[in-house]
């Protein structure tokens, strides 16, 4: 029994893996597509959309840049997709471990979720 | 402005490369360059710094698509610890002065130059033999295998020492936090020096938390505006291009010998970092 457990929590670890793998790519392709935009917005028309010094940070105010075609805001999106694609993987290894019904990994997993949230919240509170 | 964005371009592609042929986060090369060459203030170089991090770590995950030595159970245990270090870092950067992180970052470089040095000059480390996993690692199921391609083996390893390794990747969630570091070392030194975990899945696991802890101070950093579009956009961008090529070059190039030019100009940004922040030189 203690022996043959180890050998298929790694079989199904591999296809975790995988799939874990194949999220991030989207995920980074995506970000670095968005700000590479941006960022070419930026050199072609030479401005920010915003006054000097001033970046939009809430998603009200990305969300509005965004659909004015703000450089700034499009960067800012870029960004933030970016920062997702860690927590990305922090997802899928919650629907992994509930996979593979290891009921506490899934509460250990969804716990690192719920401090990412609250760092998120602690950040827009501008502390 | 447009020269600011296609000079943090190539600083990013600098750092990007040089990160991966040396196999140490873009945080310590790239603080230094914007906070002693570009002069930017501390807290958009950290901000900016963390997302280089997360670009850094997502952009190996997808080079090296899948790595049978990291521990999925290990990295997300100990990722409470670091995701909660990394925020109150975070928070910390915001009420201290910009000339203490700069002294503490300064301190950084020196004690990693000082690690770096160990290694080069010290033998292949062995890894720790029968250790006996404490009740908290069988609890949590932390012990694993792995297949190493040096001798062709699986090898099983146990795990110990859970609690202390978990008060150690708190304090290296807090030195990411702070000074938007990946600290790969200090995350090394809670699995391998502490909980006796072999380094080979130390180092996996590590770069894998490494992205997560990151995001945890990046989100914070991003809503508090830290995190400016024009130093860290083209940063990101250059450090996934650079990435690509270090991962490239690294078969044609000695890492030991770059390792030996790199160690004294890190030293001495390192020190130049330290009187900077004690006002002695600008």
């Amino acid at each position: 029994m203690a022996e043959k457990q180890p050998t298929i929590t790694k079989k199904e670890m591999d296809n975790v893996e995988d799939i874990i793998g194949r999220v991030m790519q989207v995920g980074v392709i995506l970000s670095a597509a968005v700000i590479v935009i941006g960022l070419l917005m930026l050199f072609v028309s030479g401005k920010s959309g915003y006054p000097a010094g001033v970046h939009p940070t809430t998603f009200t105010a990305i969300g509005r840049g965004v659909a004015a075609l703000k450089p700034y805001a499009v960067i800012m999106l870029g960004l933030f997709l970016l920062i997702l694609t860690p927590a990305l993987r922090v997802i899928v290894s919650i629907y992994a471990f509930w996979e593979m019904h290891d009921q506490m990994y899934v509460w250990i997993t969804s716990l690192v979720m719920v401090i990412l949230i609250i760092a998120m919240v602690i950040g827009r509170a501008g502390i | 402005m447009l020269e600011t964005t296609f000079i943090l371009l190539l600083v990013g592609v600098f750092a990007g490369s040089l990160g991966a042929l040396l196999g140490i986060g873009g945080g310590m090369i790239i603080i230094p360059i914007l906070s002693v060459v570009l002069g930017l203030p501390m807290r958009y170089a950290i901000g900016a710094s963390v997302i280089a991090v997360i670009a850094t770590s997502s952009g190996a995950t997808i080079a090296y698509l899948k790595d049978d030595l990291l521990n999925l159970r290990v990295a997300m245990f100990l990722e409470i610890a670091t995701t909660i270090g990394a925020i109150t870092g975070a928070i910390l950067t915001g009420v201290i002065d910009g000339k203490w992180l700069e002294v503490l970052f300064g301190i950084f470089l020196v004690y990693s130059t000082y690690n770096m040095i160990q290694k080069l000059r010290s033998k292949i480390k062995t890894d720790a033999m029968g250790v006996q996993d404490d009740p908290l690692a069988r609890k949590l199921k932390l012990q694993g295998s792995y297949y190493d391609q040096l001798d062709q083996k699986e090898h099983s390893y146990q795990v110990t020492h859970v609690p202390g390794g978990f008060a150690m990747m708190y304090g290296a969630g807090l030195a990411s936090g702070l000074l938007g570091i990946g600290s790969g070392v200090f995350k090394v030194i809670a699995m391998d020096t502490i909980m006796k975990m072999p380094l080979k899945p130390s180092s996996a696991t590590s770069n894998l938390m490494m992205g997560v802890t990151a995001a945890a101070s990046a989100t914070v950093y991003f809503f508090n505006g830290s995190i400016q579009p024009h130093i860290a956009g083209p940063l990101a961008i250059g450090i996934l291009i650079g990435a690509s090529i270090g991962t490239r070059l690294m078969q044609r190039i000695h890492p030991r010998l770059l390792r030996m030019i790199f160690v004294p100009i890190l030293f001495i940004m390192g020190v130049q970092m330290i009187l900077k922040g004690f006002g002695v030189m600008h």
